[in-house]
């Protein structure tokens, strides 16, 4: 269970999230949807305690990021924006599982574990730094899953996967709400997001724009063109659809 | 899928995590990437390299009275210092910026929401491996400066006086850098920047004392670290406009202390 309350967040002049309220439940898959910028990696970081909230709070499981006893057993997260990996570039997978498990007291088989579940047993020993996005992207997968935990925050987990692992993705978060996990997944895009997800939370420039289930947006007609017109007055940049010629 | 992910743990409600697991985590990371190495063998190559070409070196025959009244046996078998002092700072940098560049540090506090243990542990295990190292060294250094400076030198022995003292200190000096580099890194967080501040503080704050005219140069470098290192530390005749060993020892303690108090207030205060 996580719960949001009134979360504010400014860097500088730009608010990225704006008194935003949400539930994600557990035993089923929570899609957190929003146009680039809509602030949805934002708010994962403040749920987990990385960035400090201007205003309201997180709990997860009635408790703030800060506050729980072993993090990694109560909450995986994969958060990789662009670039930026969770990982040392020289350290190897193994070494970098074991690490992070060494810290919240989790039996290193646990390690071996979850190399195996993600697939990537032959890389597990080469530099992390060498790895395809795919393969960055299970490695930070499988630190997710590490502490087995209750509670699952995943951003843009598709990302660099290709259509083997997007499909094994898509399966292992539908497989971890129906034993009673909470899974938050964020995306910009509907129709990846429906492949999975049951509960939808859209948000745009930071507030939430609605609460609602894949069941029934989709009963408005097209499931796109139902997330367009809850977002098209938030989206960062528009583009005119329409090309005139010039005479 | 394995049965794996789908049976949650027994083990779950004990206890907490606290610094002895942040600390093996730390000793995990540090030991599992090759700057760490590198910087270690800079140390011991530094530290060996320059005893036996500074000891072996001393012409005695050559040398004027005054020269001869002052030589410290000991002190000079420790000229390394000046070269492992900055591997080691920039090794105590490294543990935190690498952290940031890399987008670890997300993982790092995930794991471990309580900042300033993640910054004790991380110290904790940097001044262990580099007081190890740094003794481990400082000896050696020594029996191999005796072993290779030539009579009618005088030699120093560990019986002597002070000499296991300088030897005890010469080898707790690069921990204390390396915590000063870890409390720089944490504040700074950008490793060009962390180690351009490691530098400045022990190779170019010494050297904007030059011009400054003797009396001030006498006055404010022994507050200096290398100059602490070199005149306070190791000295075991007592050099003219220095600390004592142990109030020069004292200082880099605060300085350690005062740089990981700053770095930690930062990493605790900003959003990571």
């Amino acid at each position: 269970m996580i719960e949001a309350r009134g979360l504010i967040k400014h860097y500088g002049p730009t608010t990225a999230v704006d008194n935003l309220s949400f539930d994600v439940r557990p035993g089923t898959v929570t899609g957190f949807l929003g146009p680039n910028g809509a602030g949805k990696s934002t708010t994962m970081r403040l749920i987990l305690g990385l960035d400090r909230p201007d205003a309201g709070v997180a709990r997860i499981n009635g408790k703030s990021y800060h506050d729980l006893r072993w993090p990694l057993r109560e909450v995986g997260a994969l958060l990789e924006v662009g670039g930026s990996k969770a990982f040392h570039p020289g350290r190897s997978a193994r070494a970098h599982l074991g690490a992070l498990a060494a810290s919240n007291a989790i039996p290193r088989q646990r390690v071996n574990d979850v190399l195996e579940i993600t697939g990537m047993g032959t890389a597990a020993d080469r530099r992390a730094g060498k790895f395809s996005l795919g393969m960055a992207q299970r490695l930070g997968i499988a630190a997710a899953l590490l502490g087995d935990p209750a509670v699952l925050l995943l951003d843009e987990p598709v990302n660099g996967l290709d259509p083997e692992g997007i499909r094994w993705i898509r399966g292992l978060l539908k497989n971890l709400a129906a034993h009673g996990r909470t899974v938050l997944v964020s995306s910009h895009l509907i129709s990846e997001v429906a492949q999975t997800a049951d509960q939808l939370i859209v948000i745009g420039q930071g507030r939430l724009l609605a609460q609602t289930t894949v069941a029934e947006l989709s009963a408005r007609g097209s499931l796109e063109e139902a997330f367009f017109s809850l977002t098209e007055r938030s989206t960062e940049y528009s583009a005119d659809c329409n090309y005139r010629s010039v005479s | 899928m394995t049965a794996a992910t789908l049976t949650r743990a027994a083990s779950q409600a004990e206890g907490h995590y606290g610094f002895r697991t942040v600390a093996r985590m730390e000793w995990l990371k540090l030991r599992s990437v090759r700057s760490t190495w590198w910087t270690l063998i800079v140390l011991a190559a530094g530290m060996i390299g320059l005893a036996i070409l500074v000891m072996a070196h001393q012409h005695w025959a050559t040398m004027s009275a005054a020269d001869r009244a002052s030589f410290d046996p000991t002190s000079n078998s420790y000229a390394g210092l000046v070269i492992g002092q900055l591997a080691i700072g920039v090794l105590g940098v490294l543990t935190v910026t690498s952290e940031f560049s890399s987008g670890m540090i997300r993982a790092t506090l995930a794991a471990v929401p309580r900042r300033p243990l993640v910054l004790a542990a991380k110290a904790a295990v940097v001044a262990a491996v580099t007081l190890v190292a740094g003794e481990i060294l400082a000896f050696a250094a020594f029996v191999i400066g005796e072993a290779v400076l030539k009579s009618p030198a005088p030699h120093a022995t560990l019986g002597q006086p002070g000499v296991l003292r300088a030897v005890l200190m010469a080898g707790a000096y690069p921990a204390l850098i390396g915590l000063i580099g870890v409390g720089l890194g944490a504040l700074i967080r950008h490793t060009a920047g962390a180690i351009s501040a490691v530098v400045g503080v022990l190779f170019v704050l010494p050297l904007i004392l030059v011009p400054l005219g003797t009396s001030i140069q006498n006055a404010a470098g022994q507050f200096m670290p290398m100059l602490i290192a070199e005149n306070s530390l190791t000295a075991v005749k007592p050099v003219p406009h220095s600390l004592s060993p142990g109030l020069g020892f004292a200082l880099l303690c605060l300085y350690a202390v005062a740089a990981l108090a700053a770095g930690g207030w930062a990493l605790a205060r900003r959003d990571a």
